[in-house]
């Protein structure tokens, strides 16, 4: 396919077009990577719409619940249980859409 | 001891539609929502077709907010370079009683919440249903996460959405395999309301919906672009184990697609006002769950009502289908005072009797069929080189027959005629 002609957005960029209620005092989603540590499939890095799940150097995966779209995603490609512990954030908190 | 005769859980349209069935019987119901207004967690792929409101909320047209009524339907296969639309106008689709609407999720889903909460339901935001109550068996009401949250109710009407963690916690969920869903991801796109006039060649609150086969790559699913009044919006909806299996990421298809010879003119230039996504029920009628429990309903996405058949793609009119057959399966039930699953059974018959399990039993087989490789790569390379061949005047040489071109396109592609006419029989079967 041919080169857009007009520049892309960052992914930064695109994320900073989403509002998150942030809930400071809880993770609505958990990530235990030492279950991770031996999955060769990962399919939550290619996956998960908001890129929140960064593998690292040691093996392990970097999980970040701030920026989450709450779209389920991950945990339903994800193949080993226990490795992801999804709950919705508390009322009123997490993602809130305007323009969709 | 109970709080309200029934908590109906999500204010989506599956959720608000019940609500105003039992407010309007005269039952006390309470609407839970979880984020900070109805409709602030939901986005979807472009379009509500309003034909179900007529009965729940008459002239819906004259109040409902849209951003443009969809006079324009296009389906687009794209192969490499190339694309072959069937474009198809209808101007009385701009008139009253309307077909199609483009709207924003949370202006729509605040705008059918409002009419419930008009009706007499009482509209709980801000507020998660982290359970069920369950006694003996049967559900009698929701845990949520404000303090003192026990909400107690003869019924309890699940529709909290493609996660349906309540149908999933009663037991009722069976078919959560990942190759059931698909993840649908939106950019939407500013642009002034004259240059999207001119782009999409329609006038006033006239607006365009195209959905596209064969711009997902390797990741089977489909794309869409659709119009806003001063905004476009361009999505893909792609099925998660193939995405899960990489490479590539939703962003960089979605990249792709905006850049592609057929789609960019129409999409480039504007600022992203917002990205967003969220998961389908892919698989309609083969995933569904059980509908009727203890004390229980499902609707909406909750209940997989998302209709993927390819040519027809729907959700919002299911959802407010199914939710309104609830309230009303919850009306009689209480009336009866039997809110046991015999009680509401009358909820799946009323499903059945009408549009929303009728259409999703004829499709069962369609979002296998749209999922295919044959629709996925076969159609859209094939009807494109078919094009390529049938309008390049190769002259000295003469014209080909069309059926020579077909084989040699199908040839060229790997596309057996015992194959294809096999998955063409399904397709007649299915769509016919």
């Amino acid at each position: 396919m041919s080169a857009s002609s007009y520049p892309e957005i960052s992914f930064e960029a695109r994320m900073a077009t989403v509002e998150f209620r942030i809930d400071e005092d809880r993770a609505h989603i958990t990530v235990d990577d030492t279950i991770c540590r031996d999955c060769s499939t990962r399919g939550c890095i290619t996956a998960c719409p908001a890129n929140l799940f960064v593998p690292t150097a040691a093996g392990g995966i970097l999980f970040n619940y701030e920026q989450c779209f709450e779209c389920g995603t991950c945990y339903l490609v994800c193949n080993r249980e226990g490795a992801i512990t999804w709950t919705y954030p508390e009322g009123g908190h997490g993602v809130v859409f305007h323009r969709s | 001891m109970s709080d309200f005769d029934v908590v109906v859980v999500g204010a989506g349209p599956a959720g608000s539609a019940a609500a105003i069935e039992l407010a309007r019987a005269g039952r006390s119901v309470c609407l839970l929502e979880r984020g900070p207004s109805p409709g602030s967690k939901n986005m979807y792929g472009g379009v509500v077709y309003g034909r179900i409101l007529d009965t729940l909320v008459p002239a819906w047209w004259e109040q409902v907010p849209v951003q443009r009524w969809v006079t324009r339907r296009s389906t687009m296969l794209i192969h490499d370079e190339q694309a072959l639309t069937v474009d198809f106008r209808n101007p009385g689709w701009g008139a009253a009683p309307f077909n199609g609407a483009t709207t924003f999720r949370p202006d729509f889903d605040a705008w059918l919440a409002g009419v419930a909460v008009d009706a007499g339901a009482v509209l709980v935001c801000s507020t998660t249903a982290t359970g069920l109550i369950r006694e003996g068996g049967r559900v009698v009401g929701v845990r949520t996460d404000r303090p003192d949250g026990d909400l107690r109710a003869p019924v309890v009407i699940a529709c909290d959405g493609v996660n349906s963690f309540l149908a999933k916690e009663a037991g009722m969920y069976p078919h959560t395999g990942a190759e059931n869903f698909t993840v649908g991801v939106k950019e939407t796109i500013a642009l002034p309301r004259e240059v999207i006039d001119e782009r999409f060649a329609v006038r006033g609150d006239e607006g365009v919906d195209i959905e596209i086969l064969g711009c997902t790559g390797d990741v089977p699913g489909g794309g869409f672009v659709y119009t806003n009044a001063t905004s476009v919006a361009v999505g893909l909806v792609l099925s998660l184990p193939a995405l899960a299996a990489g490479p590539d990421r939703p962003e960089e298809l979605l990249r792709r697609l905006k850049a592609h010879p057929a789609v960019a003119p129409l999409v480039e230039g504007g600022e992203v006002l917002e990205y967003s996504a969220h998961v389908i029920p892919e698989a309609g009628y083969r995933m569904m769950p059980e509908l009727v429990g203890d004390g229980i309903l499902v609707a909406g996405d909750a209940a997989a009502m998302c209709l993927a058949a390819g040519i027809w793609l729907e959700g919002v009119n299911f959802a407010i289908g199914s939710g309104a057959a609830a309230g009303r399966a919850a009306t009689r039930a209480l009336a009866r005072g039997d809110a046991s699953a015999a009680g509401l059974a009358a909820y799946r018959e009323m499903l059945e009797s009408g549009f929303v399990l009728a259409d999703h039993r004829r499709l069962r087989d369609a979002p296998h069929l749209v999922m295919g490789d044959l629709a996925q790569r076969g159609l859209p390379a094939v009807a494109c080189g078919v094009m390529e061949d049938l309008f390049t005047v190769r002259n000295p040489e003469p014209k080909q027959g069309v059926r020579r071109i077909v084989r040699n396109r199908m040839r060229r592609n790997g596309i057996r005629v015992r194959d294809a006419v096999r998955e063409g029989l399904r397709a007649v079967r299915t769509f016919g």
